[in-house]
């Protein structure tokens, strides 16, 4: 089997869905590139190149530039989808939901609900989501935990190629609107990806490593990080479950209860501040559903409560890593 | 475009149905019978009919918070857009949605909406649809003057263009976003110019006359279904109520509603020129309005006995499939 990029992997899921499904159709800011310049159309395939040669392969028609106006992005694909179409937007980074929250939430969310049950929106937004670049407050954040919680959307966080394709193409023939977060740091990652369509199911996690002693749950880019932490604490006789939940709405509760009454402890770890947020949400269903069986204190490793910073030095003690994720796992066993 | 007299028949039922609709739900409202907030569309009817009279089932609307006459002239189910109102699990939204999100997809009801200017976005989205289907349909977005104002709004006429889409813009100027008038919000002269400065066809209407409507409508239904783009209608009408139910409306002039009603009645209008060109008689229409009448009451009477949801619906249809995960 091939090794592929996430970002690689990403593309071949859309190409075999517009191929396989000529509802499916790609649109957002220079998803082909190039429209109106005098270099050649379709060049560029996104700004982080996801959609690249679907131009080429599609045409005009199903590969569609916008002006920079992410809610009628949004709107464009939510209104196609309520008609029948199976749309794939893409609003750049994930912090621009900034500017489209309203079509996302109070729209497309809720199309379904407040219509009674008579309508469906099979539309997917994807978006570069969290930080690793540099790239500073307004192209670094994750937004995924916020998306969270509100009902009516689905929320997928790949962590690694192999999900990421599976996930798009279930996201695409999912019949609700799909937010899909691509840990941009991870574009780069490649493992074996198989050439054919496969699908993953949305609300059923992965599990990464098996261990006796702590339960860690992590998401998008902190599941590499959490894998190097529990390797490299096996050496000192610790052995932890992983799990990447892979979608946060829906999600598999019963895969963190089940593992967290078999070790008794709870790490979980995410690159977005603390607030109101993925770790915290996850601590609270521990304590609640599984209480008893708790070993000790449940622990998140997360950001802090700031913004992300530019500088490297500061976005690299910003942003957890295996060391931070190593003092959780060490701290709930003390 | 000629109306046939099945035609006129046809508008002057959907106009004096919205109408009686608004009057009635106003007085029930007023009797406590209606929960929520409620925008009535008393006095603009001729605009929505004048629009819709020219659509079907697969042209798509989207429409405002002030949407239950746009609604009904798609083609909404009066009695179950009672039963919504008051809250029934027998609604036309199973009580989910009420005044604010009367929608029928079938219908190519996209639905009323409560975000001002949430709208245009989305009609864009399905006017892209019938594009990349080349099926010659539409779809229409109903503004207002508070509206156009929203970068939603701006961002949605700007995409039409670029993408040729058969998008048609709607402007039913009112005079009024809530409680600020027109020659204070839109900060230019001529809103109609600042519309075609988008790059399409704007065009005229009286909004009191369902003829001027027709006509205009039918002129920017025609560009958008011919393939040429985007086109707008831009429409003068008037508000009989207040912005909500129970707005005390102190931005009004003195004597400006009892105005309104006297001499920008679409109602009246029809009437007076159907006696002009005696196309219909009086007695005609007056059969017509008993009808209605007898429809909009028996809705109540149905809407007042009508099934009341229970507890476990709250979570009914948030998803198609969330699957065994929480």
């Amino acid at each position: 089997m091939a090794e592929k990029t996430m970002r690689d992997a990403i593309n071949e899921a859309l190409h075999q869905a517009m191929a396989a499904d000529d509802s499916v159709f790609v649109i957002g800011e220079d998803v082909a590139g190039c429209n109106g310049a005098p270099g050649e159309t379709g060049t560029v395939g996104g700004v982080f190149g996801v959609t690249s040669g679907l131009y080429q392969a599609f045409g005009p028609d199903r590969c569609i530039d916008t002006p920079i106006s992410e809610s009628a992005i949004v709107g464009a694909a939510s209104g196609a989808a309520l008609m029948g179409m199976r749309p794939v937007a893409e609003i750049m980074f994930a912090d621009f939901i900034g500017v489209c929250m309203d079509q996302i939430v109070n729209q497309m969310g809720k199309f379904r609900y407040m219509f009674g049950g008579k309508s469906r929106c099979p539309a997917v937004i994807r978006f570069a989501a969290g930080g690793g670049f540099s790239a500073a407050g307004q192209h670094s954040q994750s937004m995924y935990q916020v998306m969270t919680s509100f009902p009516g959307l689905k929320v997928v966080i790949p962590s690694n190629a192999y999900d990421a394709k599976g996930l798009m193409l279930q996201a695409i023939q999912d019949d609700d609107p799909v937010l899909f977060f691509e840990p941009k740091v991870l574009y780069q990652e490649a493992c074996e990806v198989p050439d054919e369509m496969y699908t993953i199911p949305f609300g059923e996690a992965s599990f990464l490593r098996e261990g006796d002693d702590c339960t860690v749950v992590a998401f998008g880019q902190m599941v590499p990080k959490a894998a190097q932490a529990i390797d490299a604490l096996e050496a000192e006789g610790i052995s932890c479950d992983l799990i990447d939940p892979r979608t946060s709405s829906p999600l598999d509760t019963n895969a963190i209860l089940e593992s967290v009454e078999a070790t008794g402890r709870l790490v979980v770890v995410d690159e977005a501040p603390p607030r109101c947020g993925l770790t915290a949400d996850i601590a609270a269903l521990a304590a609640d559903k599984a209480f008893s069986s708790l070993k000790g204190p449940i622990k998140q490793v997360c950001a802090p409560h700031s913004p992300t910073p530019f500088s490297p030095e500061l976005e690299a003690s910003y942003i957890p890593d295996s060391s931070k994720i190593i003092a959780a796992i060490k701290g709930t066993m003390a | 475009m000629s109306l046939d007299k099945e035609d006129l028949l046809r508008a002057y039922r959907m106009m004096k149905t919205i109408r009686e609709f608004e009057e009635r739900a106003h007085t029930e409202i007023m009797n406590g019978q209606i929960a929520g907030f409620t925008h009535l569309y008393t006095g603009q009817e001729a605009n929505a009919v004048g629009i819709c009279e020219h659509l079907s089932d697969e042209d798509a609307i989207i429409s405002t918070h002030r949407g239950h006459g746009h609604c009904i002239a798609k083609g909404a189910d009066v009695p179950g857009m009672m039963k919504e109102l008051w809250g029934s699990s027998e609604g036309l939204c199973k009580g989910k949605g009420g005044s604010m999100h009367v929608a029928d997809v079938d219908k190519g009801i996209l639905g009323a909406n409560g975000i001002v200017a949430g709208g245009p976005p989305i009609s864009v989205g399905a006017a892209l649809a019938a594009k990349i289907r080349k099926n010659g349909k539409v779809a229409i977005s109903f503004s207002g003057d508070g509206s156009v104002n929203q970068g939603t709004c701006f961002e949605a006429m700007n995409l039409a263009v670029v993408l040729e889409v058969p998008a048609v813009f709607v402007i039913e100027n009112n005079y009024y976003s809530e409680h600020t008038n027109i020659s204070y919000a839109v900060g230019c002269d001529d809103l109609k110019a600042r519309t075609e400065a988008f790059g399409f066809p704007v065009f005229e209407a009286d909004g009191a006359d369902f003829f001027s409507v027709y006509e205009a409508a039918g002129k920017a239904i025609e560009h958008a279904r011919s393939g040429k783009g985007p086109a707008g209608v831009f429409a003068e009408t008037g508000r009989f109520h207040g912005h909500f139910v129970g707005d005390p409306q102190y931005y009004r002039a003195e004597g400006e509603l009892e105005d309104l009603r006297e001499n920008s009645d679409c109602l009246k209008n029809f009437r007076a020129r159907m006696a002009e060109t005696g196309e219909i008689s009086a007695e005609e229409l007056d059969a017509v309005d008993a009808e209605v009448m007898a429809v909009i009451e028996q809705s109540v009477v149905d809407a007042k006995a009508a099934a009341r949801p229970t507890p476990e619906q709250v979570t009914a249809d948030v998803y198609i499939n969330y699957g065994a995960a929480s």
